[in-house]
């Protein structure tokens, strides 16, 4: 395939030779992206695309240029551009990380290798298959279970005060976005394993003092591909970019099923 | 069974199993190191009613936890719901198989029949 020329990059060759003075050059960095559509391809590629980036550019803003003006065949699914949706997971220099909450300029290197994220099916490209993710979160009830009806007790909400809200919020600020379950050494082997998104999701629901659905949740995942799988590499904490941290989530909720903790 | 539970009993048996194997390593101090290895101090050994009974306690505790370990190592390998109660069951059968082994030579051992 013929290698196109980024218009900004042609410009900037087009002056220099024009006037012969030195224009002043802007950063380039070379995106090397795995393409790989199941349904046509019987293996992957890299592509390379050199694309011109500021300071405050970030990966998904230099997959956007490359999509906009060398390659619109290129897969990536994005929504939000501010680590709020969890739509753009990807392997950004063999680690698992959100494209719109990394600048080009903190990875230090001019190659940037992007890759679909490990453990998911791919669909194309760097987009990836969430069935089993959303499957397993939905597995573990991700609600508050209380038989207490606020219109029939006459309250308005359930009250909980700081020390309650305490135990459980820092996983509250889980965004689905797969990066744990994508580094986890675990997912990679057992594709039964239910992942420490939904571990640490049950955590937040069953550390709740609202939430009355502790035996049901933990019925879920104490089996033979659930909590106890877990090998506590730590990897899950290292990557979240929420600053989740599923490792401790899932020791916690050990404690439950093996009676340290009520 | 609940894997909670299986968990339990392989926690359970390695703390057992690393308190009784110290006992058993602290024994080799009450005679010279170099004679509490030869052929007659092992069946001597054997031949102590307590000291067999310990030999069987770790037999247990550490076929117990050495088979769960292996049955979670090999469920983790493979998936598919007939692959799984084969691994259960397989290593169920080498568990009570080298425990039954095991415990037959402490027995013959301890009634002099070796």
């Amino acid at each position: 395939m013929e290698q196109k020329i980024h218009p900004k990059i042609k410009e900037y060759q087009e002056k220099q030779e024009e006037s012969k003075v030195e224009v002043p050059k802007a950063n380039l960095v070379t995106l090397k992206i795995k393409k790989y559509n199941p349904n046509k391809d019987s293996s992957s590629s890299y592509q390379n695309y050199q694309v011109p980036v500021e300071k405050w550019t970030t990966v998904l803003d230099a997959l956007l240029d490359v999509k906009q003006n060398l390659d619109h065949s290129i897969g990536v699914r994005y929504s939000c551009r501010q680590a709020a949706c969890g739509s753009c997971g990807m392997k950004i220099n063999g680690k698992p990380k959100l494209a719109c909450f990394t600048k080009i300029s903190e990875l230090d290197s001019t190659e940037i290798t992007l890759e679909p994220m490990d453990n998911f099916p791919i669909t194309r490209d760097l987009v990836v298959d969430f069935s089993r993710l959303f499957a397993n979160h939905k597995k573990i009830m991700p609600y508050i279970m209380n038989n207490e009806s606020e219109i029939s007790n006459g309250t308005k909400e359930f009250l909980q005060d700081p020390k309650h809200v305490e135990e459980y919020i820092q996983f509250a600020g889980c965004i689905k976005c797969g990066l744990c379950n994508s580094a986890c050494p675990t997912m990679a082997m057992d594709s039964s394993f239910v992942g420490p998104q939904a571990l640490a999701q049950a955590y937040r629901y069953v550390a709740d003092n609202r939430d009355k659905g502790k035996d049901n949740r933990l019925k879920v995942i104490d089996e033979s591909h659930g909590i106890w799988r877990c090998h506590f590499a730590g990897s899950c904490s290292q990557v979240c970019p929420k600053g989740v941290d599923p490792a401790m989530g899932i020791q916690l909720l050990r404690g439950y099923l093996l009676g340290f903790r009520d | 069974m609940r894997e909670s539970i299986v968990m339990k009993i392989h926690y359970g048996t390695a703390l057992g199993a690393v308190a009784l194997v110290a006992i058993h390593i602290l024994m080799r101090l009450t005679v010279d190191f170099h004679e509490s290895l030869t052929y007659d101090a092992v069946v001597a050994n054997y031949q102590m009613l307590g000291y067999a009974l310990l030999l069987e306690l770790i037999l247990i505790l550490i076929s117990v936890h050495g088979f769960n370990g292996l049955r979670v190592i090999l469920l983790e390998l493979r998936q598919g719901s007939g692959y799984e109660k084969g691994v259960t069951y397989g290593c169920i059968a080498g568990m009570v198989v080298l425990i039954a082994y095991g415990t037959r030579t402490i027995i013959m051992t301890n009634m002099g029949m070796i």
